[in-house]
């Protein structure tokens, strides 16, 4: 009987809740879909620059499923390579085949290994292929490719939560609105908790990067400063989206609710998953995404060494994330306050 | 008392109407309050009456009509700096002690260093809460939460007050010493406006406005309310004029 009732109650109390249901029903499905596109798109064709390598040998490479580009000598297809625009470079040293692979993608660099050997075996059985990386070196993990954006990624997750919920808790045991009864400017609100968490979230981020550094002993070839600079812009971005979406919760459950909204379509538009499989439309999909702007700059830092200069873009990005965000949230606290 | 409708009255609704979804909350309201007075809004739940408070101190914006606060037209952000406000619900950091609720609120109303000292002191010695002006707000009772709230209300000593149910959920002893500082704080100048729906608080006011489904349906002394309408009590007078009870 008072199970019943129970019963009765909590479907109710569902069929009330739209939002509820739908993520119930939909969030599945959306996930399910991201997940489809991404392994089960084409497959991956590496760019593969090459020069002073028989005809012959060319071709094979081209039919076993490589984009062939051909220069002129050995050192253009290397500039080219460290320009970004390709992801290996086979070249003749001394009459004998160099392979020199982009690497800081390992399932790149073991796709080109891959069908560099299938095509060799058939041409020039014997011949030992000489190998060596741009970034990175033969021993990087997935783990190593993957870090920094895990990095990133936990950076943004739990700050986005803890913002979303704790500005929620605000609004709803009421101190909220008593705040907003004093002279605060709406401004003043949305700053204040950004200088609050953000003084969390600076400390989150250098000990979230320490401790993949120095405990996990993540590959680590760049500037620590950029990198604790990139986890700030990062958190700073999750803190100011987090309390901007609090404003359309009404629970925190209903903040659990983003994150298959709003988390995990990131994750995969992170660089977690190689997107070359996907479809090209569907891949322009991440530059919408914070997370994508991140771990391409903490990538390009901790990989491939790089300096400001080349992650510049990115900071500039996130910087405009952030300040959007902000901005939308002091324009969103006006449901709360008119002035 | 004061002339209700003196050349300065502190607070100036002129027929403001408010409806949240189509659904009209307040309809048509027009009210003055006078310097010094104690007024008391006088409902039962639901009727309106933290929805006009919203609307005199700003925090919502009516629909029609004209809302003016010591002849300032609200809602207008400079104004919140003019009054002393106690909400519904007890909006505390339980996490933080009571001084450190005071300190917050103290610094939003721009008070700092030794006068800010000063005024928690003396905001704390009104509703007797000094000996626990160090605890942290969760081991307060619900009692002490609403006299707290009531003293971070008074911090900045604010000309008027304003207080939605500032007595709900508290015990008659309470009840007693929390009206005893409201009169008091009348008695020294101050205005205030409070909700409430208990009816023997609203014989203490000096004028009652009886709330009903969104419109004022009478104002006057209680005395005065109850003569009109040949009652003995409030309670009495505010149903004759309701048409009928309903709760």
């Amino acid at each position: 009987m008072r199970i019943r009732a129970l019963t009765i109650r909590i479907i109710r109390q569902f069929v009330r809740d739209k939002r509820t249901l739908a993520l119930l029903f939909l969030a599945p499905l959306l996930v399910l879909t991201l997940m489809y596109f991404v392994f089960n798109g084409r497959e991956i064709k590496p760019d593969l620059g090459i020069a002073g390598v028989p005809p012959a040998m060319e071709e094979r490479i081209a039919q076993s499923g490589a984009r062939v580009v051909r220069y002129d000598d050995a050192d253009q297809a290397n500039r080219a390579l460290e320009g970004g625009d390709l992801d290996a470079t086979l070249t003749l040293d001394n009459g004998r085949p160099a392979l020199r692979l982009e690497g800081s993608d390992p399932s790149m660099s073991k796709a080109v290994l891959l069908l560099l050997r299938q095509a060799m075996q058939q041409d020039a059985p014997g011949v030992q292929l000489q190998i060596s990386y741009l970034y990175g070196k033969a021993d990087l993990t997935s783990f190593d490719s993957f870090g920094p954006v895990l990095i990133g990624f936990f950076s943004f997750f739990f700050v986005f939560l803890l913002a979303g919920v704790a500005f929620l808790r605000e609004r709803t045991t009421g101190t909220l609105e008593r705040l907003l009864a004093t002279p605060i400017r709406r401004s003043e609100v949305v700053a204040g908790y950004l200088t609050g968490f953000g003084l969390f979230t600076l400390f989150q981020a250098a000990l979230i990067a320490g401790y993949a550094i120095g405990v996990l002993g993540m590959y680590m070839d760049g500037s620590v400063w950029l990198v604790l600079l990139l986890n700030l812009l990062l958190t700073l971005t999750a803190l100011t989206l987090g309390t901007l979406l609090s404003s359309f919760a009404g629970s925190e459950f209903q903040i659990i609710q983003f994150i298959p909204l709003v988390i995990v379509p990131q994750v995969f538009f992170s660089g977690l998953f190689n997107l070359e499989a996907m479809n090209p439309w569907l891949q322009k999909l991440s530059y919408l995404m914070p997370l994508y702007y991140g771990a391409d700059a903490m990538r390009a830092v901790m990989i491939r060494g790089e300096g400001l200069s080349a992650i510049q873009l990115d900071v500039y990005v996130l910087l405009a994330f952030s300040v959007a965000f902000a901005l939308l949230n002091v324009l969103a606290l006006k449901k709360q306050r008119p002035i | 008392m004061n002339d209700p409708l003196s050349p300065s009255p502190v607070v100036e609704l002129d027929g403001i109407s408010r409806a949240f979804g189509g659904r009209a909350v307040l309809d048509g309201i027009t009210l003055q309050v006078g310097r010094g007075e104690l007024f008391g809004l006088l409902g039962p739940s639901g009727s309106g009456k933290t929805t006009l408070i919203k609307l005199i101190t700003g925090i919502d914006r009516a629909d029609r009509g004209v809302v003016r606060l010591l002849g300032e037209r609200m809602p207008r952000l400079s104004m919140l700096q003019r009054f002393g406000y106690m909400a519904q619900s007890d909006a505390l950091y339980a996490e933080l002690t009571a001084k450190e609720n005071l300190m917050f609120f103290g610094a939003l109303y721009g008070l700092g260093g030794v006068r800010r000292e000063e005024r928690i002191r003396s905001a704390m010695a009104v509703v007797d809460l000094l000996e626990h002006l160090n605890k942290p707000v969760s081991a307060y009772s619900g009692g002490m939460k609403r006299r707290l709230s009531l003293a971070i209300a008074l911090l900045h000593e604010p000309e008027l007050l304003i207080l939605d149910e500032p007595t709900v959920g508290i015990d008659p002893v309470l009840r007693q010493s929390i009206w005893r500082e409201l009169l008091a704080l009348r008695d020294r100048g101050t205005t205030l406006i409070l909700t409430t729906h208990v009816m023997d608080e609203a014989d203490r006011c000096d004028r009652v406005g009886l709330i009903r489904d969104g419109r004022l349906t009478a104002v006057g002394s209680p005395a005065d309310l109850k003569a009109r309408t040949g009652t003995a009590t409030i309670e009495d007078a505010f149903i004759a004029i309701g048409g009928g009870a309903r709760v």
